[in-house]
């Protein structure tokens, strides 16, 4: 402020009080600022003060300052500030408004951070209806690299990297981001506005303080494009280039309001209060639980069982492998179960490995199975040459392929599909094959193995059938297998 | 405590809230999905934010905004979002954003496969990003430890005020084993140094940006200084059966499960067999290595991919005993009889100590 | 008008350190009371120059004006002040 004074006077119009006194992060003349004279980034950020000042929110604002002339932004506010990596700033300004949501959060772009590099970062925080307000200054060019081709740059003009002037067959036409954001649902606000003289200067100050104003009435999104003029590298002094905005720029730029949901928009309902620190594990489902009757020091199971189960998508593969290891921990036991993933689960074949041990478990995958549960023929054959010797094969088929024959390996070949079916239904294919498998693996518990089925299989007729189909499973190896076991 | 069988990658989000965390930022991709889709589950349950951003490039800026925010706030991807990726976590090193990064690795490079490999070593351990930084890295073999290990990556990043990195390859992000909980939450607190959009907050400024040549070397040396402390202070690892291990075993991730199924083999056969099984990989237990080869004859270092830590260790070996290395890629495993055959080799090659078999010892206790 | 000597309802006071020089504040000011001055200032600038006389108070040099503190505009306290919103 300046120390001067008239004893009949009041300042009318003086350094508004969201700038600092002294511009200490700079370091050298910090007594101005690092624009050009007659830089449009300075009236645009004459602007943003006075609106921050006018509304009284210098200790809510957070002004994320991009990657271009305006880098600094962050010497002059004093407000909270944050810097961002080139285009990215609508994205930091999303996370941070989200944080919290009580800050008025600022994003300050150039045409190259918002309209080239960041297109996608502003269409989608536009498109969220992020409450946040971001001021879009449009010169037309890359100024702080020295003069590039920008998104905005009007045809036939030249710039470092347009030398013969840029061509709509080169460099397509200039990108109009708020024509572009105006087809968008969200947004509540986008006005485009110059600095070309008094009077749109006087209006651009007014659409600068509305995009603040709605933000801190919680509306939504709002963005001011403000045409500005770049005396450095437009080679025009101060006034002509002034000029030049409102008398060339605004012919491909048409000044106006885009869309204005000011009047209708409702403010956003706040935050649901978050739950207290002890409800987290319920709400997590991860909270301790009593220790079930059953569970409280099961006889000493001795068991290092491997198994591999594989077989078509929806044949319920991985389910098996699951209810298996559910019941092993249930048991007490330790366990892992790891199934083949990706697209492979939607268009085919599917598999998993479960290991069910009585001694911690070192690696969970299953090379050599003790016991393979083949579902179909395709998986016989895949990984048949697996089992170890003196190990079992559950196939699910008529007749076991006679090529598939390994002396060394046990076999119980029956169509576990049609046995289900016969039953209810031939879903559960894959629970009369467990039923198989728990007779080899006979040391699990059947108390066990019912309350795995109950924590996974969700309605009671699909518990009640895949009960029955787990018995069958059992009395048929007992059938047909009950010699070699 | 109960124990409940879940995958690795939905043992991350759950252990994450526990830990503070508030803020989820991320995009999806196989076969880091299903911690994205827990976080969307649970984060807004918790008061949380969770946001599927439009890109991974707009997620990790995301995050960059949240922490500047003061908020404890995580993000999952795999290798091609995590090179996406590595622009932002350059500016939140050099701006010492705190937040934590899991990569479930898959097959690369490109868009590779959705087999599981540990080809991201590189990109994340040695830093992605343009610049003078590091970020710390912990690398979890089970379920439990993905769970544990993503606890305190948010304590290591605020201590350093750094990304940290949970690196897992897909068969520990998708294997379900037993996972228990702490029951106690850590209450989310924003630290001192954070833009709140508060009258405290309002002096506070977050940048990677130093124009003077001196003030961004001055600020360089201080972040070596801290990834100096994080190697006095925060080095992990696991030690089985290595410390009369003539043939040391390294491997971490899903490698270490497997290394400590030979190990178990070899030692049974007689062999003096260990594993050393790097938890942190920044800062890499290069002087745990470095006294193994006080009694170690060989290293064999097994790694899904072409071979990538491999490189830390003979650095940390330095040339002190021949380091050898086996691999599989493309989303294949080594296998125990490929990483026995060059045990055994090794063992006849470098007439190692006959040691007890297993059944020797038992028999001998007896 | 008349002959007696009355205040100017503004006074406008130039910080010479912040000022550019670039003009915009002469070529915005709707009574034509500011130049450019012959000097040049400490950083080799010819600042913005009142003229002393016929400020109004309107503030559109101080809005054109891209330095935050470059100029200040004093409006003179009377009874009469219509405030427009």
């Amino acid at each position: 402020m300046s120390s001067v004074s008239f004893p009949e006077y009041e300042v009318a119009f003086g350094r508004p009080d969201s700038y600092y006194e002294k511009y200490e992060r700079k370091n050298e003349l910090s007594h101005a600022t690092h624009y050009c004279p007659g830089c449009g980034h300075g009236t645009a950020h004459k602007m943003l003060a006075e609106a921050i000042d006018g509304l009284a929110i210098k200790d809510r604002t957070v002004l994320i300052s991009p990657v271009g002339c305006s880098v600094f932004a962050y010497y002059y506010f004093d407000v909270g500030n944050v810097q961002a990596a080139h285009g990215r700033a609508p994205a930091v300004a999303t996370a941070m408004k989200r944080s919290h949501p009580g800050s008025i959060v600022i994003s300050y772009q150039g045409d190259g951070d918002l309209a080239a590099i960041g297109m996608a970062e502003i269409i989608h925080a536009a498109n969220r209806g992020e409450s946040i307000t971001v001021i879009f200054i449009n010169n037309g060019i890359y100024s702080m690299t020295g003069g590039q081709v920008a998104p905005t740059t009007l045809i036939g003009m030249k710039s470092m990297t347009t030398p013969h002037g840029r061509s709509v067959e080169n460099e397509g036409y200039p990108l109009h981001i708020c024509e572009l954001l105006a087809t968008l649902e969200a947004p509540v606000y986008i006005e485009r506005v110059g600095l070309g003289d008094n009077k749109q200067i006087a209006q651009a100050t007014k659409a600068v303080r509305k995009a603040i104003d709605n933000q801190v009435k919680g509306l939504g999104f709002s963005i001011v494009e403000i045409l500005s003029p770049c005396p450095t590298i437009w080679k025009m002094n101060a006034v002509d280039s002034q000029h030049w905005v409102r008398d060339v720029m605004e012919k491909t730029f048409p000044l106006g309001v885009f869309c204005d949901k000011t009047k209708e928009a409702q403010p956003h309902a706040p935050h649901p209060a978050a739950p207290a620190l002890t409800e987290l594990p319920k709400i997590l489902g991860i909270e301790d639980e009593p220790e079930l009757e059953h569970a409280t020091k099961p006889r000493k199971i001795d068991i290092d069982l491997h198994v591999r189960v594989a077989g078509f998508g929806g044949q319920g593969v991985l389910l098996l492998g699951e209810i298996l290891a559910q019941a092993g921990l249930d048991a007490g036991l330790h366990v892992s179960w790891l199934p083949s993933y990706g697209p492979e689960m939607r268009s085919g074949t599917s598999n998993c490995h479960v290991r069910v041990s009585s001694e911690s478990i070192d690696s969970p995958l299953v090379t050599l199975p003790d016991v393979l549960v083949a579902m179909n023929e395709p998986s016989l054959r895949k990984f048949d040459d697996s089992v170890r010797p003196g190990g079992w094969v559950l196939y699910n088929g008529d007749e076991f392929p006679a090529d598939c024959y390994r002396p060394d390996v046990k076999v119980l070949a029956l169509p576990f599909t049609k046995v289900a079916h016969e039953i209810g239904d031939a879903r559960a294919a894959n629970m009369v094959m467990l039923g198989a498998l728990l007779e080899i693996a006979e040391d699990l518990p059947q108390d066990a193995i019912d309350q795995a089925l109950r924590q996974l299989v969700k309605t009671p007729k699909w518990v009640e059938l895949d009960t029955r189909a787990l018995l069958r499973g059992r009395e048929l190896f007992r059938e047909k297998c009950a010699v070699e076991v | 405590m109960t124990k409940r069988l879940m995958k690795g990658n939905e043992a991350v989000v759950r252990a994450a809230i526990m830990a503070g965390c508030r803020g989820f930022y991320g995009y999806p991709i196989t076969p880091a999905s299903e911690i994205t889709e827990s976080a969307a589950e649970l984060m807004p349950a918790a008061g949380g934010v969770f946001l599927q951003a439009e890109s991974e490039v707009a997620a990790i800026n995301m995050l960059y905004g949240a922490s500047s925010a003061g908020i404890r706030c995580m993000t999952s991807s795999s290798g091609p979002g995590i090179s996406l990726m590595q622009e932002g976590i350059s500016y939140m090193a050099g701006a010492e954003l705190p937040c934590v990064i899991a990569d479930i690795t898959r097959g690369g490079p490109g868009l590779g496969n959705l087999g599981s490999e540990q080809s991201d070593y590189h990109q994340v351990v040695k830093g992605g990003g343009n610049g003078s930084y590091k970020t710390i890295v912990l690398a979890p073999h089970s379920a439990q430890e993905m769970a544990d290990l993503t606890a305190l990556a948010f304590e290591l990043a605020d201590k350093y005020r750094n990304p940290v990195f949970l690196l897992a390859d897909g068969f520990i992000g998708q294997m379900m084993e037993p996972v228990e909980f702490p029951q106690i939450a850590v209450a989310p607190k924003v630290p001192d140094w954070a833009v709140a959009g508060t009258k405290e907050s309002r002096g506070n400024l977050i940048t990677s940006l130093h124009m003077d040549i001196n003030e961004l070397e001055q600020h360089l040396i201080k972040l070596q200084a801290k990834y100096a402390q994080a190697e006095r202070e925060d080095v992990m690892s696991e030690s089985y059966f290595a410390d009369d291990a003539e043939i040391v075993l390294v491997g971490y991730g899903i490698m270490g499960r497997i290394l400590k199924a030979v190990t178990v083999e070899a030692r049974e056969m007689g062999l003096p067999v260990g594993l050393l099984r790097p938890i942190t990989l920044f800062p890499f237990p290069k002087l745990e290595i470095a006294r193994l080869t006080k009694k170690a004859k060989a290293f064999i270092v097994v790694e899904m991919s072409n071979g990538q830590m491999v490189e830390d260790v003979r650095l940390a070996v330095n040339g002190a005993r021949p380091v050898e290395f086996v691999n599989r890629m493309g989303g294949n495993v080594p296998t125990h009889e490929q990483v026995m055959e060059v045990v055994n080799r090794l063992a006849r090659e470098l007439n190692v100590t006959r040691i007890q078999t297993t059944e020797e010892a038992r028999l001998a206790h007896v | 008008m008349t002959t007696e000597q009355k205040n100017d309802r503004g006074k406008l006071v130039v910080n010479d350190s912040e000022c550019k020089g670039c003009g915009l504040c002469v070529e915005a000011c709707p009574v034509k009371c500011i130049g450019i001055s012959d000097q040049l200032n400490h950083f080799g600038y010819k600042t913005a120059q009142y003229e002393g006389a016929r400020c109004t108070g309107c503030g559109i040099c101080f809005m054109v004006c891209p330095e935050p503190g470059a100029l200040t505009v004093w409006r003179l306290v009377t009874h009469h002040e219509v405030v427009v919103a």
